[in-house]
């Protein structure tokens, strides 16, 4: 079958080869590669499909998949089913932004340089913090690196108090990323949904170098986000905020109350589901961090000619120039998924931001109210949520996920993973995008599980 | 470059000048413009938020989010789109990025719904076709290699080469060796190397090459010891030579009890040619972004899948991926396992464009991979080594590295001659890496380009190093086509402005 990624004709090849000094392709390879390294043998690879046929394929493949186009979703737990306006793919896509690299040539790179920076200026904006930097992998990912800022702003402290309430992949990741170093990572319960303060209070001490917040947190309920701010300043202690950047078109913002560190999750900011792989990471923090921030920095540049322009700066904090010393690891980021969210934000604009975060509370509201109205006591928290809530099940979470299914509704996140005793527990989330309809519906199809 | 021009109205006069730095989308703000649409608000919304959140959890004024309709949000993104050049651009010799040509259809079967509309959580009968690409793809890469072990959970190559070392010390531990804390990295490695290993709480041994451009093995053999875990190599190496004693490097780590871990940067070479287990690799990671032609997108998204031989296996990162015959599931219960680097399951997106990929070249396909990777960059090393110093020989494997002292001497440094390139049309090469050649210009033309496009990348070159030794202000000038010239970075990393001022 024909390659169309290799352009060399045969008679182009015998040229090259004759330029090179070469008998053949085989032979460049043999000059350098000693012999017994050659694989000669059959891999067992699929066999070759040409592009028709890779659009019948897996084409037919993926529509094996169902997903939120043909069943309507109440998924959430930090993959949302939110509106994507049709012009940030289109833009997105254009393939200069597509197959371009990392700008190191600020002069090959002013676009994306420029969109990068937009991207830091609208995340700072939205979040009412001082600096955010180019964007990480993922939420969880953007823990694990805002809990390296912190130890390293409180180098004599080595507790981390996160919450219960924190994503579990989060608090998972926290645990691998801190395992060889000598860090007490202290899990504080939940209470009613939410992190109990007491219990925060008794942790807190001289030794806690940040404690992490998840605000709304995993269970959609609000935490006194404030509160705890103070409780961690009060300490010494640095206060990691994980927020939900759709939340903050109605929310406080983490710089409002005071949060030294604000990472978020985001997905829900005109990416895709992508079974939890388009995600992106942002991390944010106050100015006296600036030094420590992992991953790219775009700042403002002037050219000899007094022309305005963009760089990426602050390069020494780096691995390409610090290497051992770097204040991270991370070279690739989700720059593409960050230019989507950018994006995305200026489409939306304040008011759109605000009307996103307003309808999601409101349909989460109803969704909520009309539960209630039909069994009272399925609601498992009482405390304030924003666009997602957990109910209790009589049969367990998957099960009542499985006879949804047959209704054609995605019913939620079964919360079994959480560990027993959450058997039980679905966590149901509404958007923007859900109709009155089909809220109505889905509690009709819950209500007899609950 | 379009919109150089603009055109302003002030005091009721047009005045037409250059214009040659984009305005901010903060610029063109306009209070009350928007440019989103949904359906109005329900009726009950203001009660029903009103009730559901008290005040104290409320912004107190909304977020100073630029005001702009769609159409200026169209034309100031494409306007920025083109001030970057891409590979669909221009050639982009990037040594070490692999800057091959990124096929569409990876990109239609993508954004298929079935694909990219599908939640982690939905249950897994609903999702097999996603999850047999997983498992499938895995199967694959663990082939290529001779490495069996693959988790596709790391989001990039740093992050899996830190996952690795993370698996690594988890064996160690399991075989009561957790005092192996010393990891030994050669001068031509990739910076992630070292920061990573520092990210697991071990220590850097950095060694130095020798005049081949290869490894030392003497210094090698002075720097084994008890607490040696691993040695982290890329081979072919940051200079585009293989490693061709590793063999011999090889047996020396296995005997000191370590592991070798293959920065898999430069796969591209020798992917379907060689598999890395053969000479001895015991983990690696592979940057599909590279090797996979999954797209760069101004730095990222990539991902970064890990090999391992089948005694690591055990610690890879949960869930791993299962296949029982007729459905495929995760598989949560994974006590050896090292636990969770990402969210979810990896970069579900770019595993996708990857099986893609492979499934379209298929075994035959994916050997010419490493074949014209390798043909076009010995091609393009015999156009440019008469005018240009090419410090270890006239072969290479998909990339090689010019020592410019010579064109420095005439007053031209690496840096100049880069500038130069884009001044025709080009992206210029890396430069100043690896760190141990002088004025390095690294360069890697990948398999997907042309034999007339790397000759007219050589006639530019050619013609730089002719304006160097004749006149080397004309290369020291440039570049001179692009939106902007060479910025003062010093002065933006002294006072950096990191976000748009706000106006408040």
């Amino acid at each position: 079958m024909t390659n169309p990624f290799i352009l060399a004709t045969p008679a182009e090849e015998k040229e090259m080869l004759a330029a090179c000094g070469a008998e053949s392709i085989d032979q460049i390879f043999s000059d350098q590669i000693p012999a017994e390294y050659a694989w000669n043998k059959t891999f067992g690879l699929p066999p070759a499909l040409s592009e028709l046929e890779i659009q019948r394929e897996l084409g037919a493949l993926a529509a094996t998949n169902r997903n939120s186009t043909d069943t309507v979703s109440f998924l959430g737990g930090g993959i949302y089913d939110h509106f994507c306006p049709a012009a940030v793919g289109a833009i997105a896509n254009r393939s200069e932004f597509v197959t371009s690299y990392t700008p190191y040539q600020p002069e090959a790179s002013q676009g994306t340089l420029q969109a990068f920076f937009e991207f830091q200026s609208l995340v700072t904006r939205l979040f009412a913090t001082d600096v955010s930097n180019a964007s990480l992998y993922d939420g969880a990912t953007a823990l694990g690196e805002s809990l390296f800022m912190a130890l390293g702003a409180r180098p004599d402290r080595s507790t981390i108090l996160v919450s219960e309430t924190v994503h579990p992949d989060s608090r998972a990741l926290a645990a691998t990323y801190l395992k060889h170093f000598d860090v007490k990572l202290v899990t504080v319960p939940q209470s009613g949904g939410t992190t109990d303060l007491a219990q925060l209070k008794e942790a807190i001490g001289p030794d806690t170098a940040a404690v992490v917040l998840q605000h709304p947190n995993y269970f959609g309920c609000l935490e006194e986000a404030e509160e705890v701010a103070k409780l961690a300043h009060e300490a010494g202690a640095l206060l990691i905020s994980i927020c939900d950047p759709i939340s903050l078109g109605l929310l406080a913002p983490p710089g409002e109350y005071d949060a030294d560190i604000a990472i978020a999750e985001g997905q829900c900011l005109g990416l895709r589901e992508f079974g939890g792989g388009e995600t992106l990471g942002l991390f944010t923090c106050k100015k006296e961090h600036v030094r420590r921030v992992p991953g790219r920095l775009v700042g403002i540049a002037k050219d000899k000619y007094d022309r305005q322009g963009f760089v990426l700066t602050l390069q020494t904090r780096e691995q390409h120039i610090r290497r051992d010393k770097a204040t991270s690891n991370i070279c690739t980021n989700h720059a593409h998924n960050a230019l989507r969210a950018t994006i995305f934000l200026c489409l939306m604009g304040p008011q759109g931001m605000e009307h996103v975060a307003r309808m999601s509370a409101r349909n989460t509201a109803r969704l909520r109210d009309a539960i209630v109205s039909k069994a009272p006591k399925a609601i498992a928290f009482e405390a304030p949520c924003f666009k997602e809530f957990v109910v209790r099940t009589k049969l367990p979470a998957i099960e009542v996920c499985r006879r949804a299914l047959e209704k054609n509704f995605f019913a939620g996140v079964p919360l079994g993973h959480l560990g027993p005793g959450f058997e039980n527990h679905l966590l149901v989330c509404a958007t923007e995008k859900r109709t009155d309809a089909e809220i109505d519906q889905f509690s009709e199809v819950l209500a007899p599980c609950l | 470059m379009s919109q150089r021009i603009k055109i302003a109205q002030k005091d009721g006069k047009v005045s037409v000048e250059e214009r040659t730095s984009a305005a901010s989308i903060f610029e063109r703000s306009v209070p009350g413009r928007t440019g989103f649409s949904l359906p109005a608000e329900s009726a009950d919304t203001a009660k029903k938020v009103d009730d559901a959140i008290p005040a104290r959890f409320r912004r107190k004024s909304r977020a100073a989010l630029p005001e702009v309709g769609e159409l200026d949000v169209v034309r100031h993104f494409t306007h920025l789109s083109t001030r970057t050049l891409g590979v669909d651009t221009t050639f982009y010799p990037l040594g070490s990025c692999t800057m091959k040509y990124n096929p569409k259809i990876n990109e239609d079967i993508a954004a298929l719904p079935g694909n990219c509309h599908v939640h982690p959580h939905q249950p897994a009968d609903t999702m097999q076709g996603l999850l047999k690409v997983y498992h499938d793809t895995a199967e694959i890469l663990g082939k290529l290699t001779g490495l069996p072990g693959v988790s596709l959970q790391p989001a990039a190559g740093a992050h899996g080469e830190f996952t690795a070392l993370l698996v690594m010390k988890a064996y160690f531990e399991s075989r009561g060796e957790a005092h192996r804390n010393e990891v030994i990295i050669p001068d031509t490695a990739h910076g992630t190397n070292p920061a990573s290993a520092l990210r697991c709480g071990l220590e850097a041994v950095n060694i130095q090459s020798d005049s081949r451009g290869r490894v030392n093995i003497e210094e090698l053999k002075s720097r084994l010891g008890p607490n040696t875990a691993c040695m982290m190599i890329t081979n072919p190496n940051t200079l585009g030579l293989f490693e061709d004693q590793i063999h011999e490097v090889a047996e020396l780590i296995h005997a000191a009890g370590a592991l070798i871990y293959l920065d898999g940067a430069n796969f591209n070479a020798i992917v379907g040619r060689v598999r890395p287990a053969d000479f001895g690799a015991d983990m690696m990671h592979i940057n599909v972004h590279k090797t996979f032609s999954i797209p760069h997108g101004g730095g990222g998204p990539g991902a970064g899948p890990i090999c391992v031989r089948d005694f690591l296996a055990p610690f890879l990162p949960a869930p791993h991926i299962k296949f029982d015959g007729t459905s495929y599931s995760f598989d949560h219960n994974c006590p050896q396992s090292i636990g969770k680097v990402r969210s979810y399951f990896g970069n579900v997106n770019n595993v996708m464009r990857t099986y893609v990929y492979l499934r379209q070249l298929g075994e035959e396909g994916v050997r010419q991979i490493a074949s014209y990777a390798v043909l076009n960059a010995n091609y393009l090393l015999s156009l440019l080594a008469g005018a240009y110093d090419v410090p270890f020989g006239r072969r290479c494997m998909h990339e090689f590295v010019i020592n410019a002292t010579r064109q420095k001497n005439q007053g031209a440094r690496a840096m100049d001659i880069a500038k130069k390139i884009l001044d025709y049309g080009f992206h210029p090469p890396t430069t100043y890496f690896p760190l141990i050649v002088p004025e390095a210009l690294m360069i890697e033309p990948t398999e997907t380009e042309s034999k007339e496009t790397l000759e007219l990348f050589a006639a530019a070159m050619l013609e730089i190093a002719r304006l160097s030794a004749e006149d080397s202000s004309q290369v020291t000038a440039a570049p001179q086509s692009t939106p902007v010239t060479r910025m003062d970075e010093l002065a933006a990393a002294r006072q950096p402005v990191l976000s748009w001022p706000d106006s408040k």
